[in-house]
């Protein structure tokens, strides 16, 4: 206790030094909580969304279906299984139909994946009703990024060719009859959607899917014979390896800052004890032992730590509750990122990173304090007391 | 060694090495003080005083030679039993008072009783007592920058009494003061001897100091020119 008392006297005696360390670390301290508390809050908007509006409780793919390799689309499709059809029929599960195709808008060839969905599925955030009860043979449903691509618009009738299960080529005038806004890229860039049933009947794939999304509570993982389960580490584990990549930038950012707040108290300390060399003899003269006075020195500069936390938790506090709540509002810029963002962020600031940031800033401080503060062990007492200072 | 003897040294002989150069600070001193004494080590600059009051008092040890400080070996021991040995039966005076400066006068001379782990009724009881005899109560709440330099140093006689030491090693006490604190600060000190029997060890060149003092030293080159003793009357009469 006595060391405390005499640490905080000292701190506080240090005046505008002290609170210009303090002020420095916080803005380290601040700007960690803030940056890690957006990149989550990034993970779990767009990993929510994704979940939302693609991957539901997860999806059995048709074992030759690969997303990255447009060559294995006119393979992967199958018969659903009977599990999966129980559960479609229980409106438990969503079947796919995914198919490499060709779009001619004004003329011009754009390669497409033509997915089938059923007009009436209530399990994905998906706006498939729009395909209900259309007279048109073939309506389709696209997003706004492919209708500014395409130069589409609701109305517009635009031809896809595709193969059918026997691999002839066959094509159709579809009529564009909704275009979603969304924020989810990967349902939108290049993708064509039109009912099920109605793509099933022209490919000749008749009960046949790509993959099927589960309801968001469904209990999944059941082994079947010729689909492969994919769950949500699976299925944003891209978004996760894209937030985790951008989080080490900052990282990296964070730390050069917080190198340089170590870097003030470091020669704080290396200061403070050439400054302060008779104060340490005449605590020795006084019974203090060595390490005592290490401790005292090493408190001191980790009490810089403290300030800054409660330095940062003033000024930091209010604008962390305000981009918590207000949001960050981030533009049309981030939607290049492929990020399913929005036009708003909301950071997520939990105890737990608030405390393991707290942390960290306080155990770099305090074993950035100690390391000056060996020399004291190799002080003769006689010399501290003789120093001028 | 003699029991009676609070300290006692012999064949204390301390070389400092500076370069290729050897300094001999202390050469074969046999020396024994008694308790209560009131005695000064005098010399000229570099005669060796400094160096064994800071060998007395533990902060140095001897290159050759022993020194029994309170039935102690102070070259054998630790820097722990070193600091406890300073902690629980010393006091320090100094020349520039070295009073912690974010401390008020109270909580300065409440820090040696703060490391002994003195219980907080005892300590302020203490602290008060120890500011009266140096009648400095009413100042118990200034800080040392607040203070004249007599006064401080009467702060630091208080915080070197206030655990009722057997030993106090004042190095050059009255240096940076003028005649009438300096007398003020020697009756002080003279008084505490009486009261409390504590033993005064003074190193000084201050005629001031010598003229109180009931046993002089005389150290020349590190060794003991000549140890007298001086009548009572002589030091009253002063």
């Amino acid at each position: 206790m006595v060391i405390f008392k005499l640490a905080f006297r000292n701190l506080v005696g240090g005046g505008l030094r002290t609170w210009l360390n303090a002020l420095v670390l916080s803005f380290s301290f601040v700007l960690i909580i803030f940056t890690q508390g957006l990149y989550r809050g990034m993970d779990e908007r767009v990993s929510r969304t994704m979940i939302e509006a693609e991957y539901g409780g997860g999806q059995y793919w048709q074992e030759h279906y690969d997303p990255y390799d447009p060559l294995t689309l006119q393979d992967a499709h199958a018969p659903i299984p009977e599990y999966l059809q129980d559960l479609i029929s229980e409106e438990r599960a969503l079947p796919v139909l995914v198919l490499q195709g060709t779009m001619y808008p004004e003329g011009r060839i754009t390669p497409v994946l033509i997915k089938g969905i059923d007009p009436g599925q209530k399990i994905l955030n998906f706006p498939s009703e729009a395909l209900r009860n259309q007279e048109e043979e073939l309506p389709a449903l696209i997003g706004s990024r492919m209708a500014k691509s395409t130069g589409l618009e609701i109305g517009d009738y635009v031809t896809i060719r595709w193969r059918d299960a026997n691999g002839t080529f066959d094509a159709r005038d579809a009529m564009i009859v909704h275009i979603m806004k969304t924020t989810v890229q990967s349902i939108d860039n290049n993708q064509i959607w039109v009912p099920i049933q109605t793509l099933q009947g022209l490919t000749d794939m008749p009960g046949e899917a790509t993959l099927v999304v589960l309801a968001r509570d469904e209990e999944a993982g059941k082994s079947l014979s010729g689909w492969d389960f994919k769950d949500h580490d699976f299925l944003l584990s891209d978004i996760k390896y894209m937030v985790q990549s951008k989080s080490i930038g900052a990282t990296i950012f964070y730390f050069i800052l917080l190198l340089l707040a170590m870097l003030a108290i470091f020669d704080t300390q290396i200061l403070s004890i050439f400054r302060r060399r008779k104060e340490i003899g005449t605590l020795i003269a006084l019974g203090m032992t060595r390490s005592r006075v290490i401790r005292l020195f090493t408190l001191e500069g980790a009490l810089h730590g403290i300030l800054a936390v409660l330095v940062g938790a003033v000024y930091g506090a209010p604008i962390l509750i305000y981009f918590a709540t207000k949001g960050w509002a981030i533009g049309q810029s981030f939607d290049s990122y492929g990020f399913a963002l929005g036009e708003k962020l909301l950071p997520t600031y939990t105890a737990g990173l608030v405390l393991v940031t707290t942390l960290i800033v306080l155990i770099v401080t305090t074993i950035v304090s100690y390391l000056p503060t060996r020399k004291i062990g190799k002080l003769e007492p006689t010399e501290a007391l003789r120093s001028l200072t | 060694m003699d029991n009676n003897f609070l300290i006692t040294t012999k064949d204390l002989t301390k070389i400092y090495t500076m370069g290729h150069e050897k300094i001999t600070a202390l050469d074969n001193v046999d020396l024994n003080f008694k308790r209560a004494e009131f005695a000064g080590l005098v010399g000229p600059s570099g005669s060796g005083k400094t160096t064994l009051l800071n060998i007395v008092g533990s902060l140095d040890v001897p290159t050759s030679g022993t020194v029994e400080v309170l039935g102690k070996n102070v070259e054998h021991l630790t820097h722990k039993q070193a600091a406890e040995l300073r902690n629980q039966h010393m006091g320090f005076i100094f020349q520039t008072f070295n009073l912690l400066p974010v401390y008020s006068v109270f909580e300065n001379v409440e820090f040696p009783l703060l490391l002994l782990g003195m219980p907080a009724h005892e300590r302020k009881k203490a602290v008060m007592d120890a500011l009266e005899w140096v009648g400095l109560a009413d100042r118990s709440k200034s800080r040392p920058a607040q203070l004249s330099g007599g006064q401080s140093q009467r702060v630091a006689i208080a915080r070197a009494v206030v655990k009722k030491p057997e030993l106090i090693l004042a190095d050059e006490p009255t240096a940076n003061l003028d005649a009438e604190n300096s007398h003020h600060i020697l009756q002080t000190m003279e008084k505490l001897n009486r009261e409390l029997n504590t033993t005064f060890l003074f190193s000084t060149h201050d005629e001031k100091v010598i003229q109180y003092l009931r046993r002089k030293i005389t150290l020349f080159d590190g060794r003991v020119a000549k140890d007298e003793l001086i009548q009572p009357e002589k030091s009253k009469e002063n």
